[in-house]
């Protein structure tokens, strides 16, 4: 009943990422970061503040180079942000100045897609999103939670195969939050794509994962990972199954060591 | 040590800066730096450039202090109340991006051609900026604030001088700042057309005399004391929290 | 959104501006003011329908018009310039950053007298102590609005794979836009201020010029009037500027 895993999508490797520090020292942000994330599975990252889960989406995702280490997708070595590959961040990238339909557009106007092609999967994504009431308004007259949805369409439309989401409702009322996770599965289960969720929410993470890596805190590394086995029709009401305490116990138990580690140490310095 | 590095730097650059417009201009328009320094020492030296630096100063500290107090006061009063606010920013700011010294013939008219013109002059410069400021602090102040000093019963006057002047503090002294600058250009632009007497007028007979050093020498003194006021007030901005 | 044509506060304002001049009017008929230091609005009124029609300072008008312009253009795309220079090059523009700070400070108009020398008295004069009043502000905007470019945008630009050209074209330059425009308003305002200020002190032409002149000879009537014009001009033009500026501010609102 779980995900088809199908080989692996991407592959990290020995992955570390060092910082230099105005004073001179170095830090190092991450890793090391050895993790298989398997073709079509989604796969939730939780870990404390500060243990590098951004910095390992950056990494993943070709927007920063690891310091040491390899990243795979597809069988091929990361360089610059590869094809197939979507970023859903964590602040509101809807670019303001254009309106919802001319921002799901964009990347497509951007690729080259002729106007019938571009026009039918603007279409597709914003239906699919619910957005076809705002399909004209601009960004400044969306909620938090609409802007988010925008940014998801337009990450949708290029039908990327990996999907990489940055704690894309943090922003967001628990009550949101729960409905936009359902319609990130609905997504996950009609495009067949892998999805990597960050998020610090546990209830979230164990309720969208097939499988969810704990990290540590900094430079953070993965100290587990939990297989929950939920079948892929699922939606936010898997938080009765009976297993599903069982889950999250089992997250806090791992996570509260590494939270406490930093808990502490709030006032030192931060990665740049 | 990097700043005061940076900030020698900077210096260095504008005297050199000046150097090479000056070989580029020559001296039928600009004197050197090291010309115009000598020639600012020795001014210095003259009774005559005191007694123009100080009717300029006389003018200058009293518009100063009008633009202030009366800015503030009026700031307070329309920043108190929301609608008053609202009604008369865009007023306000109509006002301050008028070249106010077409107005300047209105103020001779006025007041004559003394003293009190040039103090009119400067604080109608200064006033509108240290209102702006402190009208739009007044309106920003968060309303948990007020409501805060409901809970905790305080009076009036309690309310005004505990809570409501150190929350806007900061960009009373910004305002502050600007309505100095903009004050000193008024009196200086008052005393280049209508004066026989002060530190503008001093520059503008120089200009009729031909006298560049004289000139420059001047804008140099002023320049040194309007950045060194500059500085000094945004010590104090940001030594005061908030 | 409100379909009034003016909000609540927007009536008040009007009704508080034609009371002023109301009373103003009143107190001049009343000969509460005298004659000899203003006149009345309605009669700085009809001068300047007179001024406009017989066209006498039409040069004047135009001269100034044209000074304006070509000032604020120069400032707006040398600031501009300047700015996106200063942007790339952190180094040097933390050197730089505490003259712009203190630029303000200074009385720069003071410096006229130095470009009537070099440039004798011409428009050139006057356009150039125009420009070295408003470009600073044209310099601070590009930076702020440079700045002010979201990183997640950025990083957006990098999954969509674009080039630094297309980047600047495509991201960076409508998201800055909004403060780009308040420079340029900004300009605007200065320059006009830096025209028609030096036009006062020394000029041969100009509304400015024409004010003083008119000054200088007693005609009141022809010095209201113009007075006017100045008040008008400048107040429609910087409000047409801010309105458009708090559009494009509030598009940006997040």
């Amino acid at each position: 009943m779980t995900a088809p895993v199908d080989g692996v999508h991407a592959r990290l490797t020995g992955v570390t990422r060092t910082f230099g520090l105005p004073s001179g020292a170095k830090l190092r942000a991450l890793g090391p970061i050895d993790l298989d994330i398997r073709r079509g599975e989604f796969f939730g990252v939780v870990g404390p503040s500060g243990c590098g889960k951004s910095t390992l989406l950056d990494i993943l995702a070709g927007l920063s180079p690891p310091t040491d280490g390899s990243v795979v997708f597809e069988g091929k070595p990361v360089d610059g942000v590869p094809d197939g590959v979507g970023v859903v961040f964590q602040e509101d990238a809807s670019l303001p100045w254009l309106s919802v339909h001319n921002n799901v557009a964009f990347g497509l106007r951007r690729a080259g897609f002729e106007a019938a092609e571009t026009a039918r999967r603007v279409d597709y994504a914003i239906g699919f999103m619910g957005l076809r009431e705002f399909a004209n308004a601009y960004p400044a007259q969306l909620s938090g939670g609409m802007r988010q949805r925008v940014c998801i369409a337009r990450t949708l439309v290029l039908q990327p195969r990996l999907i990489l989401l940055d704690e894309p409702f943090g922003a967001l009322d628990q009550q949101t939050r729960l409905l936009m996770g359902e319609e990130l599965l609905r997504l996950w289960r009609e495009t067949g794509a892998t999805v990597l969720l960050i998020t610090h929410a546990l209830d979230e993470a164990a309720m969208l994962s097939d499988r969810v890596g704990v990290m540590s805190a900094r430079p953070g590394t993965f100290i587990d990972f939990i297989e929950t086995q939920w079948p892929r029709e699922r939606d936010s009401r898997i938080v009765s199954d009976p297993r599903f305490g069982a889950v999250t116990a089992r997250l806090w138990d791992k996570l509260r060591v590494e939270s406490l580690k930093i808990m502490g140490t709030r006032t030192q310095e931060k990665a740049p | 040590m990097k700043r005061t590095g940076d900030s020698i730097l900077l210096i260095l650059g504008i005297i050199a800066t000046w150097q090479v417009l000056y070989w580029l201009a020559g001296d039928v328009a600009l004197t050197s730096p090291t010309t115009t320094a000598a020639h600012l020492w020795k001014l210095l030296g003259t009774a005559r450039f005191w007694e123009h630096a100080a009717e300029t100063a006389r003018a200058f500290g009293l518009a100063v202090l009008i633009s202030l107090l009366g800015g503030v006061a009026l700031g307070v009063m329309l920043g108190l109340n929301r609608t008053a606010g609202i009604v008369s920013e865009p007023i306000l700011i109509a006002l301050y991006s008028l070249p106010k010294v077409t107005l300047y013939p209105l103020v001779l008219l006025c007041f004559g051609l003394g003293v009190s013109a040039k103090v009119a002059f400067g604080a109608m410069h200064g006033l509108i900026p240290v209102t702006i400021f402190t009208m739009k602090a007044i309106m920003q102040i968060k309303p948990v604030l007020w409501r805060t000093a409901h809970a905790l019963r305080l009076t009036p006057r309690q309310t005004a001088f505990t809570i409501a002047l150190p929350a806007v503090l900061p960009e009373v002294i910004s305002g502050a700042r600007l309505g100095f600058s903009l004050t000193l250009l008024g009196v200086l632009i008052g005393e280049m057309f209508a004066s026989q007497r002060g530190l503008g007028f001093m520059i503008m007979s120089a200009m009729g005399l031909g006298d560049n050093a004289t000139i420059m020498a001047v804008a140099l003194f002023l320049s040194v004391f309007a950045i060194g006021a500059n500085a000094v007030l945004l010590r104090l901005n940001r030594v005061v929290p908030g | 959104m409100s379909r009034q044509i003016l909000s609540r506060e927007g009536w008040i304002r009007l009704a508080v501006i034609v009371a002023f001049v109301g009373a103003f009017e009143a107190a001049c008929r009343l000969k509460l003011i005298p004659r000899t230091v203003v006149l009345p609005p309605s009669e700085m009124a009809t001068s300047l329908w007179r001024i406009l029609q017989t066209g006498e300072h039409t040069t004047d008008i135009l001269s100034t018009l044209q000074n304006v312009a070509i000032s604020a253009a120069l400032a707006v795309t040398a600031g501009f310039a300047i700015g996106v220079i200063l942007h790339a090059l952190p180094r040097l523009r933390a050197t730089v950053e505490p003259l712009l700070a203190s630029y303000y400070a200074v009385p720069t108009f003071m410096f006229y007298p130095v470009f009537i020398v070099v440039f004798g008295v011409s428009a050139r004069a006057i356009i150039a102590i125009a420009v070295l009043l408003s470009i600073v502000a044209m310099i601070a905007s590009t930076l702020t609005g440079l700045d002010r470019i979201p990183r997640v945008l950025r990083k957006t630009a990098l999954i969509y794979r674009m080039n630094t050209p297309t980047r600047a074209v495509l991201i960076d330059f409508p998201a800055a836009a909004p403060h780009l425009f308040t420079g340029i308003k900004l300009t605007f305002a200065y320059a006009f201020i830096g025209v028609i200020a030096s036009e006062f002190i020394l000029s041969g032409q100009g509304i400015g010029y024409a004010i003083a002149y008119a000054y200088n000879n007693f005609d009141n009537r022809t010095m209201y009037g113009l007075m006017l014009l100045v008040i008008l001009v400048a107040t429609i033009a910087n409000t047409a500027l801010d309105t458009v500026d708090r559009r494009l501010q509030n598009r940006l609102r997040r």
